[in-house]
């Protein structure tokens, strides 16, 4: 087994805030195969922008020097902000609004950013590109490049960065919960597209999003977030079907498409500067017990492939889920 | 885009007629009656009403109005009270000075300006960016005659390296007149002293000029990037690998003038009533010292035609900066419609 594309490792993340030191991440570890696509889910706040933020190497001033290490191709590419890794990280982000700056025409946009990390010349980068449209089905690839963002509509420009994320031939694509600024039926487009892309170029996919249902369609696996740690991670499918830890069961059990009646999770997501201690669901969690560990307990691996993080996980305590 | 620049040449038209209007009326509401000063203190009433006949003064004011507007549209402004020289040749041979004078002055203030404020933007609360907002303060809150003094003292004075005073040095005298602009005449008649002498006299008075524009762009060049900076496409930008160096010096700055070139608009009003005060103390021969002798003189005739061509220059300014805006965001020319 060649090894994987990405691999992050106990990754801390802590940032200065006037209310304190938030810890927005605390030792996450994600890992992504080459070909693999791995979906992250978890609600606002919970540190999964900021994961991508670090594996990006942008994440914002206030923050500390990460602990940990991401390993890009067996690279670690914490220390250098991933210098090293631009160009060979597609990055497809949220909003396609606001992404692209406004007063450059999108083609000359894409073009830069190949200028520095593709190699060949700026007819084949030109071309390239050309081709890039044309798998995303943009309409009128000529005329796309010349035109600037805001005469695109919000599925075309998302399909423009999806086309700009591939424009270097990347080794891993991160995505941003790219379809949640677009409305329904674009939403389906895009993720059709994403799918189709993934198969046929073999594309290795990290995803972020807050939707079971897009993280279904797209992701093989998923790593569930916590207020910035793991709280469960494996097979999408087996992770749907069995969900081991509390947290995970109550969010499935949010989804309108699953939900027999929607109660919702009592409580919010701490703030990232007030952590509790112990278990950092603990506050919300159904089935807390005098038992539950005093640090915040580890991953447990688990038969098939998963790991989840609570010694009182369905499998173990088989009346938990049902009481 | 063409449309769009038609347009805004056609909605600066109102805006102009307005002024002539304005000036009309402006020139009829002052207290004073122009036939008596023309004549002076021991005029006879028969003198005063031949003067008023001459002037057309003794007609209706509405007739009196629309024989304004029609000398004023073909360019007839009169005779100078004062010289007794025709206003509009006494114009066209000033407006090239200052216009020299207010050009030099906003290149300066742009080509200075703009690089302060972004490197300010970029060291944000840093050593450098103090610096900068203490030159933006200090520009605007230094008086221009003080400034102007200043460096007379030290350039011309002790230093002796430019000239106190003046457009031109006698002793190698004017280039042939082809556009008025000194330093443009002189390469035309490719005469290298003639325009390394018109910049010495420049300097000085461009400098002067400059400060307070300089300071208004610097500050708005700052307070643009740093708001670029905050936009998501530029974080987009980073993780997908632009050049740090590209990134803020054209796509983060590009979006930046957006709002500088709208405050070249409005600064060029400032630098032309500025160019009085520094016209009169570097005895620079443009339309500022004209109309502060016209003032002196009450010279009504010339007042009138140096605001309106003061008007139209600044009109056609803005109309330059529209088009430059539309240049840099192709939003604001479909916006616009």
């Amino acid at each position: 087994m060649s090894p994987p594309v990405l691999q992050v490792e106990g990754l801390v993340v802590r940032m200065r805030t006037e209310g304190g030191v938030a810890e927005i991440l605390d030792d996450v570890a994600i890992t992504v195969p080459r070909g693999g696509t791995v979906g992250v889910v978890g609600e606002s706040g919970c540190g999964k922008s900021t994961l991508l933020r670090a594996i990006l190497g942008i994440l914002p001033k206030g923050a500390e020097t990460p602990r940990g290490s991401i390993l890009f191709e067996g690279r670690d590419i914490l220390a250098d902000h991933a210098e090293s890794a631009r160009g060979r990280i597609g990055f497809v982000p949220q909003d396609p609004y606001l992404s692209l700056n406004p007063v450059f025409r999108a083609g000359d946009q894409i073009l830069e950013i190949m200028r520095r990390h593709a190699p060949g010349s700026r007819a084949d980068h030109r071309r390239r590109i050309l081709d890039l449209f044309r798998a995303v089905q943009l309409p009128d690839p000529e005329a796309a490049l010349r035109k600037f963002p805001h005469q695109f509509s919000g599925g075309q420009r998302q399909r423009l960065l999806i086309a700009a994320a591939l424009a270097c031939d990347p080794a891993l694509v991160v995505a941003d919960e790219p379809t949640t600024a677009l409305d329904v039926t674009t939403q389906r487009e895009i993720l059709a597209l994403l799918r189709g892309l993934v198969v046929e170029r073999g594309l290795s996919l990290l995803f972020v999003t807050h939707d079971f249902g897009v993280l279904a369609s797209v992701c093989a696996e998923v790593t569930v977030l916590y207020a910035g740690r793991v709280a469960e991670n494996g097979p999408t499918r087996a992770v749907l079907d069995t969900p081991q830890h509390p947290y995970t069961r109550m969010l499935l059990a949010c989804h309108p498409d699953r939900a027999t009646d929607l109660t919702g999770i009592p409580g919010t997501v701490p703030a990232a500067t007030a952590q509790p201690s112990g278990c950092r669901f603990h506050p919300r969690c159904p089935i807390i017990r005098s038992g539950c560990p005093v640090e915040p307990p580890p991953l447990e691996a688990l038969p098939g492939g998963r790991a989840v993080a609570c010694p009182w996980h369905a499998d173990a305590i088989p009346e938990a889920v049902h009481g | 885009m063409a449309l769009y620049v038609l347009r805004r040449l056609l909605l600066a038209l109102p805006a102009l007629f307005g002024l002539v209007i304005l000036t009309f009326v402006l020139s009829r509401v002052v207290p004073g009656d122009p036939a008596a000063t023309l004549a002076g203190d021991a005029a006879t009433p028969a003198q005063l009403a031949e003067i008023r006949a001459q002037y057309g003064l003794d007609r209706p004011i509405m007739e009196q109005a629309v024989i304004h507007v029609r000398q004023v549209l073909t360019g007839d402004f009169g005779r100078s009270i004062f010289s007794g020289r025709p206003v509009t040749e006494e114009i066209a041979q000033r407006l090239p000075a200052t216009l020299e004078l207010t050009f030099a002055a906003l290149l300066l203030a742009v080509l200075l300006g703009v690089p302060l404020g972004l490197v300010a933007a970029l060291n944000h609360n840093g050593p450098v960016d103090h610096l900068v907002r203490l030159l933006s303060v200090g520009g605007l809150a230094i008086a221009s005659f003080w400034l102007a003094i200043m460096l007379q003292l030290v350039f011309s004075m002790d230093l002796d390296v430019l000239p106190l005073r003046g457009r031109v040095d006698v002793a190698i005298g004017l280039p042939p007149r082809v556009t008025g602009f000194l330093l443009v005449d002189s390469l035309v008649a490719g005469r290298l002293d003639m325009f390394g002498d018109a910049l010495r006299h420049l300097a000085l008075p461009a400098i002067t000029l400059s400060l307070p524009g300089l300071a208004t762009i610097a500050r708005f060049t700052r307070s643009g990037v740093l708001e670029t900076l905050q936009k998501d496409f530029v974080l987009y930008a980073r993780a997908a690998g632009y050049g740090r160096v590209r990134l803020a010096a054209i796509y983060v700055l590009r979006n930046a003038v957006t709002l500088v070139v709208t405050q070249v608009g409005l600064l060029f009003g400032a630098l032309i009533s500025g160019a009085v005060a520094v016209e009169a103390i570097f005895d620079w021969p443009g339309l500022g010292t004209y109309a502060v002798q016209a003032i002196l003189s009450s010279d009504y005739k010339a007042l009138l035609a140096v605001t309106l061509v003061v008007g139209v220059v600044y009109a056609v300014v803005n109309v330059l900066v529209d088009v430059a805006q539309a240049l840099i965001d192709p939003r604001v020319a479909e916006d616009a419609g």
